[in-house]
């Protein structure tokens, strides 16, 4: 029997390059947890019928010494990215059957490589929400505590890696939906820089802050899923060739805004944070508290400029050219009919507030206004990165926390309190497990680099992990 | 709110329209907070808007008008069929 519990993609990709173990046999004992598991925990939409298949092909590619060290890994895909002919849901009705009809670019990438797509993950309906609790499918239980969420909107991805159903998973980050399930699940999850990974393929939620990363154990196994499908797109004009503008931060110096950290945080959270900061001081960084006075405004800001996207965005959901269609006496009764059949209370309840933020009378004070703040905490990173490498914080204000807990729309909106300045700057941010709670839950420590620092964000995620025991 | 619902092209029961209501009140006055800060017109950040267009060109695609029509909700004869317009 494989050990999943402590096999990464590295050891996994060592081992089958050596003939020590097969795709088939590493595919298959994922295949079997989740038989065995999915039904309670929820995680998987669907698991690909041919993900064996693929296996058998990459085990062919690995014996003729052709592999990459993503051939035969099991990787699971948020249920947003197209896949061609399969189906594509968002974990919305409105999409219930519809099959894509071309591969988003990171599965091309990860298709090239010969990674085994499983099969696609529970979510929050269109990525909008922090516990996965507004999937229509139901929610995804998390593997380490089932009465607790996952946290979201990735919530399946990070609870596929952290219940041993495959060894990475793909999910896309709009304000925290990578890192702040990773740190509820216990899991590493990284959100690139903004333009360093295609979104061709992936369904657009809030275009100017959405960026699609990976979820795995380790910062390494991470950073091989990155590398993977990271790169210049075409179809994605924000995107670039990533490599051109890498940067390399190297002052060893940590940024940590204190002011930023004061209100709303569990004491438990707190304590684990400050202890990871001494851990940082002994391995040789510079511990520097930081002033960042627009820092606070970017959850408001996030909370005006990502319903005004999505209102735009989910536009095209009308029922005409795919998705659900509720026919009405004429064409406007059939979008409101396919509309409000089709979309979830979470969904509604944003794409109203988009409208609102946008119309007539109030698009000054709340639309430009937020966008003019944006440029000022984009400039207030730029600033502070001439002083330190990283600016740190908890990646969430608590740790996961009990189905229904979070009614009120604005207190599951606050779960996103420190992962929202990365998608707001477009900087790169990593969420590294930083221990366990006394009921055994788990803690996420959080490094926001600046743009193009990826990959320092890496190095610095795996020495956090070789220090974490200290 | 109606005249939201109108806008995003949603139909709201009353009593969902009262429950976004209250929603809406309690999120508006979380996000109010931005309109006292002072902000100036501050430069373009460096990933900030820049020259992507480029000349129209014919192109293969790997997606089959076939498979595009397989997820229309109703067709005829290869064209999307929806109701009268005007």
């Amino acid at each position: 029997m494989i050990d999943l519990k402590n096999l990464t993609i590295e050891k996994a990709h060592q081992m089958m390059k050596k003939g020590e173990l097969t795709s088939v046999e590493l595919v298959s004992t994922c295949l079997q947890n989740i038989k065995e598991k999915n039904k309670e925990l929820n995680i998987f939409l669907e698991v690909f019928d041919d993900a064996l298949d693929q296996a058998k092909k990459a085990d062919e590619t690995i014996k003729s010494g052709k592999g990459t060290k993503l051939t035969g890994i099991p990787i699971a895909i948020k249920d947003n990215m197209l896949i061609t002919g399969k189906k594509t849901s968002s974990a919305s009705k409105m999409l219930k059957n519809y099959v894509a009809t071309y591969d988003a670019f990171v599965i091309k990438k990860l298709k090239g490589d010969g990674a085994v797509l499983i099969g696609r993950t529970n979510m929050d309906e269109f990525a909008m929400g922090s516990s996965t609790e507004n999937s229509a499918y139901g929610p995804v239980r998390n593997p380490i505590d089932p009465s607790r969420v996952p946290g979201g909107s990735s919530g399946g991805s990070a609870a596929a890696v952290a219940a041993n159903m495959a060894l990475g998973a793909l999910g896309s980050d709009t304000g925290s939906s990578i890192r702040q399930p990773a740190s509820l699940c216990g899991v590493v999850g990284m959100k690139p820089t903004y333009s360093a990974v295609s979104r061709s393929g992936i369904m657009a939620m809030a275009s100017s802050l959405d960026q699609v990363g990976s979820i795995a154990k380790t910062s390494e196994d991470a950073k091989i899923i990155f590398n993977c499908i990271s790169g210049k797109d075409e179809m994605d004009s924000t995107s670039v060739n990533f490599l051109d503008f890498k940067v390399t931060p190297n002052k060893k110096i940590i940024g940590v805004p204190r002011d930023f950290l004061k209100e709303g945080v569990d004491p438990e959270v707190l304590h684990n944070f400050e202890k990871s900061l001494e851990k940082l001081k002994k391995v040789g960084y510079q511990i520097k508290d930081i002033v960042m006075p627009h820092l606070q405004y970017s959850l408001p800001v996030y909370y005006i400029i990502m319903p005004a996207e999505v209102s735009t965005n989910l536009a095209r959901l009308d029922g005409m050219r795919y998705g659900l269609r509720k026919d009405g006496d004429n064409v406007f009764d059939t979008f409101k009919k396919s509309r409000s059949a089709g979309f979830g209370p979470e969904t509604r309840r944003r794409m109203i507030l988009g409208a609102y933020v946008l119309s007539h009378g109030y698009y000054d004070a709340y639309y430009n206004k937020a966008r003019k703040l944006r440029r000022a905490i984009e400039n207030e990173f730029k600033k502070i990165f001439e002083d330190v490498d990283f600016v740190v914080t908890p990646t969430a204000p608590t740790p996961a926390f009990k189905f229904g807990e979070k009614k009120d729309p604005l207190a599951m909106y606050l779960c996103d309190i420190f992962t929202t300045p990365a998608n707001i700057a477009g900087l790169p941010a990593i969420s590294i497990p930083s221990g366990f709670s006394s009921s055994g839950l788990p803690f996420g420590f959080q490094f926001n680099g600046p743009l193009f620092s990826d990959d320092s964000l890496f190095k610095i995620g795996k020495k956090f992990e070789e220090i974490k025991g200290m | 709110m109606e005249n939201l619902a109108e806008l995003a092209k949603i139909e709201l029961s009353p009593e969902e329209k009262k429950g976004i209501l209250k929603d809406m009140e309690g999120i508006l006055e979380y996000v109010k907070v931005i309109e006292k800060v002072e902000v100036e017109n501050s430069a373009t950040p460096e990933h900030g808007p820049r020259n992507v267009w480029r000349e129209d060109e014919i192109a293969d695609r790997e997606f089959s008008k076939e498979s595009i029509l397989s997820q229309f909700p109703d067709s005829q004869d290869g064209f999307l069929k929806v109701k009268k317009i005007l």
